[in-house]
Protein backbone atom coordinates (compact mmCIF):
# COMPACT_ATOMS: atom_id res chain seq x y z
CA UNK A 1 0.00 0.00 0.00
CA UNK A 2 1.42 3.35 -1.04
CA UNK A 3 1.51 5.92 1.75
CA UNK A 4 -0.57 9.05 1.48
CA UNK A 5 0.80 12.45 2.48
CA UNK A 6 -0.09 11.89 6.11
CA UNK A 7 1.62 8.49 6.02
CA UNK A 8 4.82 10.07 4.75
CA UNK A 9 4.59 12.74 7.47
CA UNK A 10 3.98 10.07 10.12
CA UNK A 11 7.06 8.10 9.06
CA UNK A 12 9.24 11.22 9.03
CA UNK A 13 8.07 12.14 12.54
CA UNK A 14 9.90 9.02 13.76
CA UNK A 15 13.21 10.65 12.70
CA UNK A 16 12.76 13.39 15.30
CA UNK A 17 14.41 12.97 18.70
CA UNK A 18 13.85 14.58 22.07
CA UNK A 19 15.49 18.00 22.32
CA UNK A 20 15.65 18.66 18.58
CA UNK A 21 15.27 22.05 16.95
CA UNK A 22 13.50 21.35 13.64
CA UNK A 23 12.69 23.43 10.58
CA UNK A 24 9.68 22.19 8.61
CA UNK A 25 9.18 23.26 5.00
CA UNK A 26 5.90 23.91 3.23
CA UNK A 27 3.61 21.04 2.14
CA UNK A 28 4.04 17.50 3.51
CA UNK A 29 6.76 18.65 5.96
CA UNK A 30 4.22 20.92 7.69
CA UNK A 31 2.08 17.83 8.42
CA UNK A 32 4.98 16.22 10.31
CA UNK A 33 4.18 18.47 13.30
CA UNK A 34 0.89 16.58 13.75
CA UNK A 35 2.73 13.29 14.43
CA UNK A 36 5.50 14.31 16.83
CA UNK A 37 5.03 12.09 19.91
CA UNK A 38 3.74 13.86 23.03
CA UNK A 39 6.49 12.43 25.23
CA UNK A 40 9.35 14.25 23.47
CA UNK A 41 10.17 17.96 23.51
CA UNK A 42 10.82 19.50 20.12
CA UNK A 43 11.13 23.17 19.17
CA UNK A 44 9.92 24.09 15.70
CA UNK A 45 11.80 26.88 13.92
CA UNK A 46 9.99 28.99 11.38
CA UNK A 47 12.48 30.90 9.25
CA UNK A 48 10.46 34.11 9.19
CA UNK A 49 11.69 34.54 12.76
CA UNK A 50 10.21 32.22 15.38
CA UNK A 51 11.35 29.39 17.63
CA UNK A 52 8.53 27.55 19.36
CA UNK A 53 5.86 27.48 16.71
CA UNK A 54 2.57 26.09 18.02
CA UNK A 55 -0.66 24.81 16.48
CA UNK A 56 -3.03 26.82 14.31
CA UNK A 57 -5.06 29.31 16.39
CA UNK A 58 -8.61 28.66 17.53
CA UNK A 59 -11.02 30.33 15.16
CA UNK A 60 -11.38 34.02 16.06
CA UNK A 61 -7.93 34.18 17.70
CA UNK A 62 -5.88 34.58 14.50
CA UNK A 63 -3.30 37.36 14.74
CA UNK A 64 -2.02 38.89 11.48
CA UNK A 65 1.32 39.58 13.21
CA UNK A 66 1.88 35.89 13.92
CA UNK A 67 2.47 33.66 10.90
CA UNK A 68 4.78 30.85 9.82
CA UNK A 69 7.03 30.73 6.76
CA UNK A 70 4.07 29.45 4.72
CA UNK A 71 2.23 32.67 5.69
CA UNK A 72 -0.29 30.64 7.72
CA UNK A 73 -1.68 32.00 10.98
CA UNK A 74 -0.17 30.10 13.92
CA UNK A 75 0.34 30.29 17.68
CA UNK A 76 3.42 30.29 19.87
CA UNK A 77 4.31 27.64 22.42
CA UNK A 78 5.31 28.59 25.97
CA UNK A 79 9.00 29.50 25.85
CA UNK A 80 8.84 30.76 22.27
CA UNK A 81 11.16 33.47 20.98
CA UNK A 82 10.91 35.83 18.03
CA UNK A 83 13.81 37.40 16.15
CA UNK A 84 14.64 39.03 12.84
CA UNK A 85 15.32 37.32 9.51
CA UNK A 86 19.10 37.73 9.69
CA UNK A 87 19.30 36.00 13.06
CA UNK A 88 16.91 33.33 11.83
CA UNK A 89 19.29 32.38 9.05
CA UNK A 90 22.24 32.93 11.35
CA UNK A 91 21.07 30.05 13.52
CA UNK A 92 20.46 27.96 10.40
CA UNK A 93 23.86 28.75 8.88
CA UNK A 94 25.71 28.07 12.14
CA UNK A 95 23.97 24.67 12.40
CA UNK A 96 22.03 25.28 15.59
CA UNK A 97 19.00 23.69 13.91
CA UNK A 98 19.25 19.89 14.21
CA UNK A 99 16.99 18.77 11.40
CA UNK A 100 15.50 20.26 8.25
CA UNK A 101 12.57 18.61 6.48
CA UNK A 102 11.58 19.89 3.05
CA UNK A 103 9.93 18.96 -0.22
CA UNK A 104 11.61 18.42 -3.58
CA UNK A 105 10.81 18.16 -7.28
CA UNK A 106 13.92 16.04 -7.96
CA UNK A 107 16.77 14.48 -5.99
CA UNK A 108 19.90 13.02 -7.56
CA UNK A 109 21.73 9.87 -6.46
CA UNK A 110 24.47 12.15 -5.02
CA UNK A 111 21.98 14.05 -2.88
CA UNK A 112 21.59 17.11 -5.12
CA UNK A 113 18.15 18.67 -4.83
CA UNK A 114 16.00 20.76 -7.18
CA UNK A 115 12.85 22.40 -5.83
CA UNK A 116 12.60 26.06 -6.81
CA UNK A 117 12.26 26.57 -10.54
CA UNK A 118 10.97 25.04 -13.76
CA UNK A 119 12.53 27.16 -16.52
CA UNK A 120 9.93 28.94 -18.66
CA UNK A 121 7.02 27.59 -16.60
CA UNK A 122 7.24 28.20 -12.90
CA UNK A 123 9.42 30.65 -11.04
CA UNK A 124 8.40 31.01 -7.44
CA UNK A 125 11.84 31.50 -6.00
CA UNK A 126 13.94 29.56 -3.55
CA UNK A 127 12.75 31.30 -0.39
CA UNK A 128 14.89 29.93 2.42
CA UNK A 129 15.50 26.54 0.82
CA UNK A 130 18.97 27.29 -0.56
CA UNK A 131 20.18 28.57 2.80
CA UNK A 132 18.69 25.57 4.59
CA UNK A 133 20.13 22.88 2.32
CA UNK A 134 23.56 24.55 2.19
CA UNK A 135 23.96 24.56 5.96
CA UNK A 136 21.67 22.06 7.69
CA UNK A 137 23.27 19.30 9.76
CA UNK A 138 20.74 16.78 8.54
CA UNK A 139 18.14 17.05 5.79
CA UNK A 140 15.18 14.79 5.11
CA UNK A 141 13.24 15.16 1.88
CA UNK A 142 9.52 14.40 1.83
CA UNK A 143 8.42 13.79 -1.74
CA UNK A 144 6.48 11.63 -4.16
CA UNK A 145 8.58 8.90 -5.77
CA UNK A 146 7.16 9.60 -9.24
CA UNK A 147 5.72 12.71 -10.88
CA UNK A 148 2.24 13.05 -12.39
CA UNK A 149 3.52 11.59 -15.68
CA UNK A 150 4.70 8.49 -13.81
CA UNK A 151 8.39 9.36 -14.12
CA UNK A 152 10.77 8.81 -11.23
CA UNK A 153 11.90 11.90 -9.31
CA UNK A 154 14.89 9.97 -7.91
CA UNK A 155 17.38 10.54 -10.73
CA UNK A 156 21.02 9.95 -11.71
CA UNK A 157 21.23 13.75 -12.12
CA UNK A 158 18.70 16.51 -11.56
CA UNK A 159 17.32 18.00 -14.77
CA UNK A 160 15.93 21.14 -13.11
CA UNK A 161 17.99 24.06 -11.73
CA UNK A 162 19.61 22.97 -8.47
CA UNK A 163 18.77 24.22 -5.00
CA UNK A 164 21.81 22.57 -3.42
CA UNK A 165 24.57 20.09 -4.11
CA UNK A 166 25.30 16.80 -2.29
CA UNK A 167 23.24 17.76 0.72
CA UNK A 168 20.29 15.34 1.06
CA UNK A 169 20.74 12.56 3.61
CA UNK A 170 17.41 10.83 3.63
CA UNK A 171 14.29 10.60 1.48
CA UNK A 172 10.83 9.42 2.48
CA UNK A 173 8.34 8.78 -0.33
CA UNK A 174 4.97 7.04 -0.63
CA UNK A 175 6.94 3.83 -1.40
CA UNK A 176 10.09 3.80 0.66
CA UNK A 177 12.73 5.29 2.94
CA UNK A 178 16.17 5.82 1.38
CA UNK A 179 19.57 6.87 2.66
CA UNK A 180 21.51 8.80 -0.01
CA UNK A 181 25.19 7.95 -0.52
CA UNK A 182 26.54 11.44 -1.31
CA UNK A 183 30.09 10.04 -1.74
CA UNK A 184 29.72 7.03 -4.07
CA UNK A 185 26.25 7.93 -5.29
CA UNK A 186 23.09 5.87 -4.89
CA UNK A 187 19.71 5.56 -3.21
CA UNK A 188 20.11 2.91 -0.49
CA UNK A 189 16.77 1.35 0.37
CA UNK A 190 16.15 1.22 4.12
CA UNK A 191 12.44 0.46 4.48
CA UNK A 192 9.48 -0.32 2.26
CA UNK A 193 5.94 1.00 2.59
CA UNK A 194 3.63 -1.81 3.78
CA UNK A 195 2.96 -4.26 0.95
CA UNK A 196 5.28 -2.55 -1.58
CA UNK A 197 7.96 -4.86 -3.02
CA UNK A 198 11.64 -4.12 -3.57
CA UNK A 199 11.04 -4.63 -7.30
CA UNK A 200 8.26 -2.04 -7.41
CA UNK A 201 10.53 0.45 -5.67
CA UNK A 202 13.44 -0.40 -7.98
CA UNK A 203 11.20 0.22 -11.01
CA UNK A 204 10.24 3.65 -9.64
CA UNK A 205 13.86 4.70 -9.02
CA UNK A 206 15.71 6.06 -12.06
CA UNK A 207 19.01 6.69 -10.25
CA UNK A 208 21.39 4.06 -8.87
CA UNK A 209 19.35 1.79 -6.61
CA UNK A 210 21.03 -0.11 -3.80
CA UNK A 211 19.13 -2.84 -1.93
CA UNK A 212 19.98 -6.11 -0.22
CA UNK A 213 16.51 -7.45 -0.95
CA UNK A 214 15.40 -8.08 2.62
CA UNK A 215 14.58 -4.51 3.63
CA UNK A 216 11.81 -4.43 6.23
CA UNK A 217 8.45 -2.73 5.99
CA UNK A 218 8.05 0.60 7.73
CA UNK A 219 6.61 0.67 11.21
CA UNK A 220 4.06 3.49 11.26
CA UNK B 1 16.29 65.88 21.88
CA UNK B 2 16.43 64.97 18.21
CA UNK B 3 12.94 64.70 16.76
CA UNK B 4 12.48 62.46 13.71
CA UNK B 5 8.72 62.88 13.46
CA UNK B 6 7.03 63.75 10.19
CA UNK B 7 3.29 64.18 9.73
CA UNK B 8 2.45 61.39 7.33
CA UNK B 9 3.68 59.15 4.52
CA UNK B 10 3.62 61.97 1.94
CA UNK B 11 6.05 64.00 4.06
CA UNK B 12 8.24 61.00 4.75
CA UNK B 13 8.56 60.01 1.08
CA UNK B 14 8.55 63.49 -0.51
CA UNK B 15 12.02 63.08 -2.04
CA UNK B 16 11.64 59.58 -3.47
CA UNK B 17 12.05 59.92 -7.23
CA UNK B 18 11.90 57.71 -10.32
CA UNK B 19 14.64 55.10 -10.61
CA UNK B 20 15.48 54.83 -6.92
CA UNK B 21 16.27 51.60 -5.04
CA UNK B 22 13.99 50.84 -2.09
CA UNK B 23 14.16 48.24 0.67
CA UNK B 24 10.69 47.26 1.90
CA UNK B 25 10.25 45.33 5.14
CA UNK B 26 7.79 42.50 5.71
CA UNK B 27 7.34 38.78 5.13
CA UNK B 28 4.42 37.98 2.88
CA UNK B 29 1.87 40.59 3.96
CA UNK B 30 3.02 40.46 7.59
CA UNK B 31 4.72 43.61 8.85
CA UNK B 32 4.71 45.45 5.52
CA UNK B 33 4.84 49.28 5.44
CA UNK B 34 1.25 49.68 4.23
CA UNK B 35 1.16 53.47 4.47
CA UNK B 36 4.41 53.92 2.55
CA UNK B 37 3.30 51.54 -0.22
CA UNK B 38 -0.01 53.39 -0.57
CA UNK B 39 1.91 56.67 -0.85
CA UNK B 40 4.25 55.25 -3.53
CA UNK B 41 1.17 54.22 -5.52
CA UNK B 42 -0.35 57.71 -5.06
CA UNK B 43 2.89 59.47 -6.05
CA UNK B 44 3.23 57.29 -9.12
CA UNK B 45 7.06 57.14 -9.03
CA UNK B 46 8.30 54.65 -11.61
CA UNK B 47 11.32 52.63 -12.66
CA UNK B 48 11.87 51.56 -9.05
CA UNK B 49 14.12 48.75 -7.88
CA UNK B 50 12.33 47.11 -4.95
CA UNK B 51 14.13 44.81 -2.55
CA UNK B 52 11.75 42.79 -0.39
CA UNK B 53 11.40 39.16 0.62
CA UNK B 54 8.15 38.80 -1.34
CA UNK B 55 6.25 40.76 -3.96
CA UNK B 56 2.88 41.01 -2.21
CA UNK B 57 -0.29 39.60 -3.71
CA UNK B 58 -2.06 40.86 -6.83
CA UNK B 59 -4.04 43.61 -5.08
CA UNK B 60 -2.09 44.31 -1.89
CA UNK B 61 1.42 45.18 -0.78
CA UNK B 62 4.08 45.48 -3.47
CA UNK B 63 1.57 43.82 -5.80
CA UNK B 64 -0.10 47.25 -6.10
CA UNK B 65 3.16 48.77 -7.37
CA UNK B 66 3.62 45.92 -9.82
CA UNK B 67 0.11 46.26 -11.16
CA UNK B 68 0.81 49.97 -11.79
CA UNK B 69 4.07 49.10 -13.60
CA UNK B 70 6.07 51.19 -11.16
CA UNK B 71 8.69 48.50 -10.58
CA UNK B 72 11.49 47.95 -13.11
CA UNK B 73 13.42 45.45 -11.03
CA UNK B 74 12.44 43.24 -8.12
CA UNK B 75 14.94 41.61 -5.79
CA UNK B 76 13.20 38.95 -3.67
CA UNK B 77 13.48 35.38 -2.40
CA UNK B 78 9.95 34.08 -3.03
CA UNK B 79 7.29 35.46 -5.34
CA UNK B 80 4.89 32.55 -5.59
CA UNK B 81 1.76 34.33 -4.34
CA UNK B 82 1.54 36.88 -7.12
CA UNK B 83 0.19 35.92 -10.55
CA UNK B 84 0.80 39.36 -12.09
CA UNK B 85 4.41 39.20 -10.94
CA UNK B 86 4.90 35.78 -12.53
CA UNK B 87 3.32 37.03 -15.75
CA UNK B 88 5.59 40.10 -15.95
CA UNK B 89 8.61 37.94 -15.13
CA UNK B 90 7.93 35.24 -17.73
CA UNK B 91 7.14 37.88 -20.40
CA UNK B 92 10.37 39.75 -19.65
CA UNK B 93 8.67 43.05 -18.70
CA UNK B 94 10.12 42.91 -15.21
CA UNK B 95 13.73 42.30 -14.30
CA UNK B 96 14.02 39.93 -11.36
CA UNK B 97 16.89 38.87 -9.17
CA UNK B 98 15.98 35.92 -6.96
CA UNK B 99 18.10 35.78 -3.83
CA UNK B 100 18.14 33.08 -1.14
CA UNK B 101 16.23 34.38 1.87
CA UNK B 102 19.14 34.21 4.31
CA UNK B 103 21.38 35.92 1.78
CA UNK B 104 18.80 38.67 1.36
CA UNK B 105 18.69 39.28 5.11
CA UNK B 106 22.45 39.13 5.46
CA UNK B 107 23.06 41.58 2.60
CA UNK B 108 20.89 44.03 4.57
CA UNK B 109 22.75 43.25 7.76
CA UNK B 110 26.08 43.85 6.03
CA UNK B 111 24.94 47.30 4.88
CA UNK B 112 23.77 48.17 8.39
CA UNK B 113 26.99 46.90 9.95
CA UNK B 114 29.21 48.77 7.49
CA UNK B 115 30.60 45.67 5.80
CA UNK B 116 30.92 45.64 1.98
CA UNK B 117 30.28 41.92 1.53
CA UNK B 118 29.59 38.64 3.29
CA UNK B 119 30.34 34.99 2.52
CA UNK B 120 27.62 32.36 2.54
CA UNK B 121 27.37 28.73 1.42
CA UNK B 122 23.79 29.28 0.16
CA UNK B 123 23.63 28.83 -3.61
CA UNK B 124 27.07 27.26 -4.14
CA UNK B 125 26.87 24.98 -7.20
CA UNK B 126 23.57 26.55 -8.36
CA UNK B 127 22.70 29.29 -10.86
CA UNK B 128 22.70 31.77 -7.96
CA UNK B 129 26.50 31.41 -7.97
CA UNK B 130 26.89 32.51 -11.60
CA UNK B 131 29.28 35.46 -11.91
CA UNK B 132 30.04 35.55 -8.20
CA UNK B 133 33.39 35.18 -6.49
CA UNK B 134 33.79 31.86 -4.68
CA UNK B 135 36.14 31.65 -1.71
CA UNK B 136 37.22 28.53 0.13
CA UNK B 137 37.37 28.61 3.93
CA UNK B 138 38.20 25.51 6.02
CA UNK B 139 37.68 23.26 3.00
CA UNK B 140 34.24 24.61 2.05
CA UNK B 141 33.13 26.93 -0.74
CA UNK B 142 31.30 30.20 -0.03
CA UNK B 143 29.81 32.84 -2.31
CA UNK B 144 30.73 36.46 -1.85
CA UNK B 145 27.50 38.45 -1.62
CA UNK B 146 27.51 42.25 -1.68
CA UNK B 147 25.86 44.53 0.87
CA UNK B 148 22.77 46.27 -0.51
CA UNK B 149 23.10 49.89 -1.53
CA UNK B 150 19.61 51.34 -1.27
CA UNK B 151 18.37 54.92 -1.39
CA UNK B 152 15.53 54.32 1.06
CA UNK B 153 14.42 51.67 3.53
CA UNK B 154 10.70 51.64 4.31
CA UNK B 155 9.87 49.68 7.44
CA UNK B 156 6.92 49.03 9.69
CA UNK B 157 7.14 48.72 13.48
CA UNK B 158 4.58 48.25 16.23
CA UNK B 159 5.68 51.10 18.47
CA UNK B 160 8.13 53.90 17.93
CA UNK B 161 9.13 57.10 19.64
CA UNK B 162 9.91 60.58 18.37
CA UNK B 163 13.65 59.78 18.53
CA UNK B 164 13.11 56.97 16.01
CA UNK B 165 13.51 54.03 18.39
CA UNK B 166 11.46 51.04 17.24
CA UNK B 167 9.80 47.97 18.76
CA UNK B 168 8.30 45.24 16.57
CA UNK B 169 5.57 42.78 17.43
CA UNK B 170 5.84 38.99 17.00
CA UNK B 171 6.69 37.75 13.51
CA UNK B 172 5.90 41.15 11.99
CA UNK B 173 9.53 41.83 12.94
CA UNK B 174 11.03 39.67 10.13
CA UNK B 175 13.10 41.79 7.71
CA UNK B 176 12.17 45.16 9.23
CA UNK B 177 15.09 45.56 11.69
CA UNK B 178 17.79 44.59 9.18
CA UNK B 179 16.31 46.75 6.44
CA UNK B 180 15.96 49.66 8.87
CA UNK B 181 19.72 49.52 9.33
CA UNK B 182 20.44 49.37 5.61
CA UNK B 183 18.82 52.43 4.03
CA UNK B 184 20.65 55.66 3.23
CA UNK B 185 17.38 57.17 4.43
CA UNK B 186 15.19 54.99 6.62
CA UNK B 187 11.49 55.75 7.04
CA UNK B 188 9.58 53.97 9.80
CA UNK B 189 5.81 53.86 10.05
CA UNK B 190 4.41 52.71 13.38
CA UNK B 191 1.06 51.73 14.82
CA UNK B 192 1.71 53.79 17.93
CA UNK B 193 4.01 56.79 18.10
CA UNK B 194 5.01 57.95 21.59
CA UNK B 195 7.24 60.65 23.07
CA UNK B 196 10.94 59.84 23.39
CA UNK B 197 11.62 58.63 26.92
CA UNK B 198 8.39 56.63 27.11
CA UNK B 199 9.76 53.33 25.79
CA UNK B 200 12.01 51.17 27.95
CA UNK B 201 15.55 51.44 26.47
CA UNK B 202 16.08 47.74 27.25
CA UNK B 203 13.21 46.78 24.95
CA UNK B 204 14.25 48.74 21.84
CA UNK B 205 14.86 46.53 18.77
CA UNK B 206 16.05 49.25 16.36
CA UNK B 207 17.91 52.21 17.88
CA UNK B 208 16.77 55.58 16.54
CA UNK B 209 20.15 56.36 14.98
CA UNK B 210 19.15 54.11 12.06
CA UNK B 211 15.80 55.87 11.57
CA UNK B 212 15.66 59.23 9.78
CA UNK B 213 11.90 59.81 9.65
CA UNK B 214 9.06 58.31 11.64
CA UNK B 215 5.32 58.74 11.47
CA UNK B 216 2.15 57.32 12.93
CA UNK B 217 0.55 55.06 10.33
CA UNK B 218 -3.20 55.04 9.70
CA UNK B 219 -5.84 52.60 8.45
CA UNK B 220 -3.84 49.40 8.87
CA UNK B 221 -5.52 46.57 7.05
CA UNK B 222 -3.04 43.87 8.19
CA UNK B 223 -4.39 41.43 5.68
CA UNK B 224 -3.96 37.72 6.46
CA UNK B 225 -2.60 35.72 3.53
CA UNK B 226 -3.37 32.17 4.71
CA UNK B 227 -5.99 32.08 7.44
CA UNK B 228 -5.53 28.71 9.13
CA UNK B 229 -7.47 27.81 12.27
CA UNK B 230 -8.44 24.80 14.38
CA UNK B 231 -11.73 24.12 16.08
CA UNK B 232 -12.07 24.49 19.83
CA UNK B 233 -11.35 21.11 21.42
Amino acid sequence: MMLDKNGIAKRIAREISDGYYVNLGIGIPTLVANYIPNDIHVVLQSENGLLGMGAFPIEGEEDPDLINAGKQTITMQPGAAVFDSAMSFGMIRSQKVDLTILGAMEVSEYGDIANWKIPGKMVKGMGGAMDLVASAKRIIVAMQQVNKAGESKLLPECSLPLTGVRCINRIVTEMAVFEVDTEAGGFRLLERAPGVSVEEIRNATAGKFIAAGDEPEMVL
Amino acid sequence: MINKTVHHAADALHDITDGMTLLLGGFGLCGIPENCIRELVRKGVTNLTCISNNAGVDDFGIGMLLRNRQVAKMIASYVGENAEFERQLLSGELEVELVPQGTLATRCLAAGYGMPAVFTPAGVGTEVAEGKEVRRFHGRDYLMEMAFDADFALVKAWKGDTAGNLIYRMTARNFNPVMAMAGKITVAEVEELVEAGTLDPDQIHTPGIYVHRIFQGVDYEKRIEQRTVRQKA
